[in-house]
């Protein structure tokens, strides 16, 4: 049953937990990329799981340098392309969130700010799951981590999670958008805009991560799906700094639909933390007053 | 093995694991109800599925039995059954 | 020097004339974050490709981690490249320079040696680039603009070998290098290219052959990878030999092989040190000759790969090595000095005095290298080798106003 995945240029036999968001983010993400490409990924669940010496998944030139200098590394190969007058190979980086939007971040403003065309997909799980399920700054207000632990002081994470599609639009560039692993052919569609984007592009990806969410292997794309219709993932898509597309689910539903069956947020269903339910539910009511959703 | 100088190591060569064997639960596909739509093998993480004459097909060698196939089937054609450990 | 391959030779600054010696060694991705006293260099070179007269391509990163990790990149991708940096910002590119090192890219670097914070201090010593130690990287340290300048182009031949493929870093100290004027010799970009042919790597990320980078490893091969990347270090001696034999042959200039003795055939008394103080020793060894004292010195040119062999054979006859540090591990001692203590022991060696000395830019004057000999003299004569290191220029008077 052995044979070349061209399709997808990411091979079986890897070593993603069954049923790993990531996993199916990155071959939805390399079947649209196609073979002439480059990829870059920092250290990460990713890195883990897919590059064993002797057993690597990749079937495209793959690089994991460090932690926080993907985008950066990026940068070199695609200065060292275009010396040698190669405007064809594509340049991609797949991070997670831990390395975008925490230890990587400064590396990341830097090729954003540049006019390189490299695209950057920020696999979002929502924390540090390679090394046991610790918070990061990707990691949503409210939910219980290892390193967020709940107790008679703490509900688990009390800041709000950046608003990192935003941050990178900041940067002026002229492809941005929001994908999630329920809506393959959007996301693909996107992965490819953002290849054919002159200078930077940046899609933040939702991959639910059965592991650190506390739900069934088998409901990941269940999940990446009501975060949508929730509106607490919207789907969007920048071109030029313009907001062009939507996705408009025909019903949001509350945030409870979401949340409840999710272990690492059981604990917001008690009474004392009404409250924090509710705050979270303003924060899916702020996207859906942005982006015009029916409530 | 051979070491290659700065631990460079070849392309796909993940694809001799059979991950199969982590499994405990395997999809069986009543191929009546299967209309080949393929959204099954979009949303595999492990690349089991393969559409042959519009029937979804899963390889049970690699198949780690994660149930997303069966849960997101639009026609309810997968169903997650013990074992599978014959179908190779 | 032979005259034909000259194309100028005329009073310059050092940081100008080691960027004119990259640009005949024409990388073709340059990256780099500016840190004083590195940046001529850096301006310079981009001064050179605004002008068209290089054609590279020059990235501004956003930090020298990322120019490290961009230059990473580039010769991963295949290309010959080139960073530059000073104290804190080597401190920021360590834990990229051991990647590079790990995974056999050579990228080449010049250290423009400055002291590390704090005291924030943009002078020179020897600390930031000694921290680098233990990463793979090769270390050439240089005592003039000259040297430096046939350095740069001899080191990215060794660090670009077959057989090494390891970073390489040119060690200048800051100022008294990168900012001082001297009559210099530049040589034809033809005749440096003739010396040096392009890049061409073993591995690079080539879509038509698709190779995994930065693989994760068990312990059943982990050993064996750091081992190589070490062995290939070891074996770099030969290479660094043999580039210095050839360029001698080709221009004319020759700076030692992995050492330079200086006075050293009948010395009782050998001064072993790296970089500009080596001319300052040098005068005062002189002096010291005058007055009858059989002194020489031992430049240590390539301080990684370590050479020990050499050093066990340059100190076997004297009985007196005075080792003068610019660096120290704290609580240890001064760091070549340590080394070549290891180095001889168990061996029929001199005795061996160790002195940090020129801190944060402290100057050396041939008058405290006089006072070391004469020091260590005594010692030696009433049997008081001291057992660690000495600070030998610390000002006790100041020291004892300390507040707590």
């Amino acid at each position: 049953m052995e044979g070349k995945d061209r399709k997808n240029n990411f091979a079986p036999g890897h070593n993603a937990c069954p049923g790993c968001g990531a996993a199916i983010g990155v071959r939805q993400i390399m079947r649209a990329a196609g073979e002439n490409i480059i990829v870059v990924s920092p250290t990460g669940c990713l890195e883990t799981f897919s590059s064993p010496y002797g057993g690597s998944a990749w079937e495209v030139p793959w690089v994991h340098p460090l932690f926080e200098n993907a985008p950066a590394v990026a940068t070199g190969i695609k200065a060292a392309l275009k010396h040698q007058g190669n405007e064809e190979t594509r340049v991609l980086v797949i991070g997670g969130d831990g390395a975008t939007y925490d230890i990587g971040m400064g590396s990341l403003s830097g090729m954003l700010e540049r006019e390189d065309e490299i695209l950057y997909i920020c696999y979002d799980n929502e924390g540090y799951m390679n090394t046991g399920i610790q918070r990061s700054s990707a990691t949503p207000y409210g939910a219980k981590t290892s390193t967020t632990p709940i107790g008679v002081c703490s509900f688990g994470e009390s800041c709000r999670k950046k608003d990192l599609l935003e941050i990178a639009r900041a940067h002026h560039i002229k492809y941005a958008a929001s994908g999630t692993i329920a809506y393959p052919q959007d996301l693909m569609k996107k992965v490819k805009k953002g290849l054919a984007t002159k200078g930077p592009a940046f899609i933040h990806l939702l991959t639910p991560c059965s592991l650190g969410w506390g739900i069934e292997p088998e409901a990941t794309i269940e999940f990446s799906k009501l975060a949508v219709e929730t509106a607490l993932f919207p789907l969007v898509e920048y071109e030029n700094g313009e907001l062009v597309n939507i996705f408009i689910p025909k019903k949001i539903k509350p945030v409870d639909e979401y949340l409840k069956k999710q272990k690492r947020y059981t604990h917001l269903f008690s009474k004392e933390n009404a409250g924090v339910l509710a705050e979270i539910q303003e924060m899916a009511d702020a996207n859906s007053r942005k982006y015009g959703f029916r409530q | 093995m051979k070491l290659n100088i700065g631990c460079i190591t070849e392309a796909g060569l993940s694809k001799k694991n059979r991950t199969g064997y982590w499994r405990y639960f395997f999809p069986i596909v009543d191929k009546e109800k299967c209309n080949g739509c393929g959204i099954c093998e979009l949303f595999c993480p492990d690349s089991c599925i393969q559409i042959k004459d519009k029937k979804c097909v899963v390889n049970g060698y690699y198949c780690k039995g994660c149930g997303i196939c069966a849960r997101e089937c639009p026609r309810a054609a997968l169903t997650m059954q013990p074992g599978g450990e014959e179908a190779e | 020097m032979r005259n034909a391959l000259i194309k100028k030779k005329e009073v310059m600054q050092g940081s100008i004339a080691v960027a004119e010696a990259v640009k005949s060694a024409r990388p073709g991705v340059i990256a780099a974050y500016p840190i004083t006293p590195q940046t001529y260099i850096i301006e310079h070179l981009a001064t050179l490709i605004a002008n068209g007269e290089l054609k590279s391509r020059y990235v501004r990163a956003d930090s020298e981690f990322s120019a490290a990790s961009i230059v990473y990149g580039s010769v991963a991708a295949g290309e010959r490249s080139y960073t530059a940096s000073s104290s804190q910002g080597l401190l920021l590119m360590t834990e990229v320079i051991f990647n590079m090192a790990g995974t056999r890219l050579p990228v080449v670097i010049t250290g423009v040696n400055r002291s590390i914070s704090p005291p924030i201090n943009i002078q020179n010593d020897h600390q930031d680039t000694m921290v680098l130690r233990d990463s793979g990287i090769i270390q050439l340290y240089v005592e003039n603009i000259q040297e430096a300048v046939d350095t740069h182009i001899q080191i990215f031949k060794i660090a670009e070998d077959k057989e090494v493929l390891l970073p390489a870093m040119v060690c200048m100290d800051g100022f008294v290098i990168s900012h001082t004027y001297e009559p210099v010799t530049i040589w034809k970009d033809e005749a440096v290219q003739e010396f040096l042919p392009p890049f061409s790597p073993v591995y690079k990320t080539d879509p038509q052959n698709p190779l995994t980078y930065g693989s994760l490893t068990d312990d059943d091969k982990v050993t064996e990878f750091k081992y190589m990347t070490n062995e290939a270090l070891v074996k770099s001696k030969k290479k660094i030999i043999a580039v210095a034999r050839e360029f001698q042959e080709i221009f004319g200039n020759h700076y030692g092989d992995l050492l330079q003795e200086y006075r050293t055939e009948d010395a009782e008394i050998i001064l072993v040190a790296m970089g500009t103080v080596i001319s300052t020793i040098k005068v005062a060894v002189d002096a010291l000759r005058k007055n009858g004292k059989k002194v020489g010195v031992i430049k240590v040119r390539s301080y990684r790969p370590f050479p020990d062999e050499e050093l066990r054979t340059a100190l076997s006859k004297c009985r007196l090595a005075v080792v003068v540090d610019k660096s120290y591990s704290c609580s240890s001692g001064g760091i070549l000095g340590s080394e070549i203590k290891a180095c001889l022991y168990n061996q029929r060696g001199p005795s061996i005095i160790n002195y940090i000395a020129g801190i944060g830019g402290r100057e050396i004057f041939p008058e405290t290298i006089k006072d070391m000999v004469v020091k260590s003299e005594k010692l030696a004569e009433s049997g008081k080798i001291p057992d660690g290191s000495v600070f030998f220029d610390l000002n006790k008077q100041l020291l004892n106003n300390q507040l707590l």
